[in-house]
């Protein structure tokens, strides 16, 4: 997993609520079989038209973005299927980090587990955010997870928090298989004394 | 009962740290699986307890035609990694030639794989399901598939608990899918994140178990990943006899520790949510988001009407995707196409009550098409045994093979750019069902009924 540390890059704003995975990486795109490649399909339905033209409406097509590599959301990102194909266009795109008031359950595991930094504000910092993005071309953002503090270019400073273990876990790129593993023998035990098996008593 | 199952599983739980919990069992499918074998098999590690794990292709199969060839030829791609990868690792498959092959969600519990106090993981979001038996099942990402498959443990942090408390008895045509898309209405999709829920109530006892499982399977639509109900003698009476569940003594032995398993009498929620049954009406939804969901008698709300600036916004963009008016009466939005099926509506209960809706009545003729695909091809062959296969036909419904189908369409059921549907699924997402079409959940009875009539209607009126 790649590590996060700081990172300084431009906004994208999309301002809507409730953005779920499936507006992200359109099922179509899930029979793949590689971890690569979905950043030219993020947010496939919105942001092309007919044929893959670039549907300039869309906020991702708009030259000021270019090159943005955080992404600002609105509340409930990610919600709806579990689909890790998500983070994985999220960062194949360039994306380091999200920024949103809340986010969904399970996409908020499946981003750290990549390395992908989500990052939980209060609504009016959001807002607030959203504000300074539309108003300044080239908005851009430092996030540093170290000390967990977001800044721009205008003084604006602010703090957000991560669980500990999962701050480690992102800083140092962290394989949590490798981590559980080193408790094989408490994992070994636990099956011993509770010998869970699936018995089929009737052929099937 | 959700704190009682996570303290049975604890491998390590150590300060600072999520704690490892023990997976009982895991269940994979085609399309979020490959990626973690192949991480798997690229850091050298071993499925560890492939006697555990679970495999069934379900969302990419054709649900007609199967002896011929796929023509989605990436699609047969993706099956053909799962029935490699468990070839090679040893775990049990069932594809599209075996008997037993469905949903994942419908043949767990169907094959008895499911049961009571377990700890069941999917990489699925709808996995909630099988909390229907009193198990902590949850949907999960591809990195902790692979983890479970190298460990058959994962790190989670505790959830908060929420008690969805749903008393009083439903009115006749009032079913489990009103309940949960009412409760679902009411908490709103965000409304659960972060906590296990517990379903309980008069109502949700009066469920059967199929019943049951659709409310525990919409659960992540309001935001929680996991779902459940305290077993009882609908659950045992429905898992006596299926093929992985004990028999005789032990039977009896395992009953006697999962009737345990009930929350305590007094036993504390982070939250409480409570609903009277009798006050819910057929739900239908207008909008882009379970969320978003009328009673059949009322009306497509105006984005006005809103509190919320954002919510506002949200409801004016639902509109404009779904092309309705505000005002329009739900009644009055006439439907091309009808799906009965998917992980939340598709087992025998569901089939029964859109058989009778449909029975003796002709799909109406300003429908495009209308579908009916089984859970299961066990459920299939039941409901062919019981003739509603007949019944569904002579109406003028397509009957299809076992799969996940036009819920999220990745084979070949798709619901076409700018057309409208009834079904029974569990997302009304843009472009779940395809590009462009327009979903409205609802009840295999409110389907039946639209599919007969060409647009929603009230389904007590028709005093089934």
């Amino acid at each position: 997993m790649q590590p996060f540390t700081k990172h300084t890059g431009i906004v994208l704003p999309v301002d809507r609520v409730n953005v779920d995975t499936d507006q992200m990486v359109p099922k179509q795109f899930l029979k793949w079989t590689t971890r690569d490649g979905y950043g030219r399909v993020l947010f496939y339905d919105w942001r092309y038209l007919e044929g893959e033209k670039p549907n300039p409406d869309f906020v991702l097509n708009q030259p000021r973005y270019e090159g943005a590599s955080v992404l600002l959301a609105r509340a409930n990102f990610g919600c709806g299927s579990s689909r890790e194909h998500v983070p994985w266009a999220i960062l194949d795109y360039g994306f380091r980090a999200v920024i949103a008031p809340s986010f969904a359950d399970i996409f908020y595991n499946n981003s750290f587990k990549n390395g992908l930094l989500l990052v939980t504000l209060p609504e009016a910092e959001v807002s607030e955010l959203f504000e300074r993005t539309a108003k300044n071309e080239g908005y851009r953002l430092t996030i540093d997870l170290e000390s967990e503090t977001i800044m721009d270019e205008f003084g604006l400073r602010l703090s957000f928090h991560i669980d500990p273990f999962r701050r480690e876990c992102l800083l140092k790129g962290l394989d949590d298989i490798g981590l559980t593993l080193r408790w094989a023998e408490r994992i070994a035990a636990y099956e011993k004394a509770r010998c869970p098996s699936a018995v089929m008593y009737q052929p099937v | 009962m959700y704190e009682k199952i996570w303290e049975s599983h604890l491998v390590a739980d150590e300060p600072g740290q999520p704690a490892l919990i023990y997976i009982d069992r895991h269940l994979v499918h085609e399309v979020t699986s490959p990626q973690a074998f192949s991480g798997l098999k690229a850091a050298g590690r071993k499925v560890r307890r492939p006697d555990l794990t679970f495999a069934v292709t379900d969302h990419c199969v054709p649900t007609k035609d199967r002896h011929l060839p796929l023509l989605d030829r990436v699609a047969a791609a993706q099956i053909e990694a799962l029935e490699r990868n468990c070839r090679e690792t040893g775990i049990m498959l069932f594809n599209m030639q075996n008997p037993n092959q469905g949903i994942i969600h419908v043949i767990g519990p169907e094959l008895g794989i499911t049961q009571p106090g377990q700890t069941i993981v999917c990489g699925d979001s709808h996995t909630a399901t099988h909390g229907a038996f009193g198990a902590l099942a949850f949907g999960i990402g591809t990195s902790e598939i692979e983890h479970v498959l190298a460990t058959q443990c994962l790190r989670q942090f505790k959830s908060k608990t929420m008690l969805v408390r749903v008393d009083g008895l439903l009115a006749s045509g009032v079913t489990a899918k009103d309940i949960i898309l009412a409760v679902i209405g009411r908490m709103g999709i965000a409304g659960g994140t972060g906590h296990a829920i517990e379903y309980a109530g008069e109502a949700i006892r009066a469920l059967s178990m199929e019943g049951r499982m659709t409310v525990c399977n919409m659960t992540i639509e309001g935001g929680a990943r996991t779902g459940m109900v305290a077993p009882d003698d609908t659950t045992f009476a429905y898992l006596e006899g299926r093929p992985f569940v004990p028999r005789g003594k032990d039977f009896e032995s395992a009953v006697a520790q999962w009737k345990s398993l009930a929350s305590d009498p007094g036993a504390l929620f982070d939250r409480v949510l409570e609903l009277d049954a009798a006050a819910i009406a057929p739900q239908v939804t207008w909008g882009t988001n379970p969320g978003m969901v009328a009673d059949v008698t009322g009306s497509v709300p105006d984005p006005k009407s809103f509190r919320h600036a954002v919510e506002e916004k949200a409801a004016e963009r639902a509109l404009a995707y779904m092309g309705l008016e505000p005002g329009t009466r739900i009644t009055d939005i006439p439907l091309d196409y009808v799906f009965i099926g998917s992980c939340t509506n598709s087992r025998l209960e569901d089939l029964r009550q859109a058989a009778q809706v449909a029975a003796g009545r002709k799909v109406s003729k300003t429908l495009k098409s209308a579908l009916v695909v089984p859970g299961s091809m066990r459920v299939k062959a039941q409901a062919e045994k019981e003739g509603l296969d007949k019944i569904f036909r002579d109406a003028g419904f397509e009957w299809r093979d076992a799969g996940c189908s036009m819920c999220l369409a990745m084979n070949a059921d798709i619901l076409p750019s700018g057309e409208r549907s009834a079904s029974t699924s569990n997302r009304n997402f843009e472009g779940r069902q395809g590009k462009g079409g327009r979903t409205h959940l609802v009840s295999p009875a409110m389907a039946a009924a639209a599919a007969i009539e060409g647009h929603f209607v009230d389904i007590r009126e028709w005093g089934l």
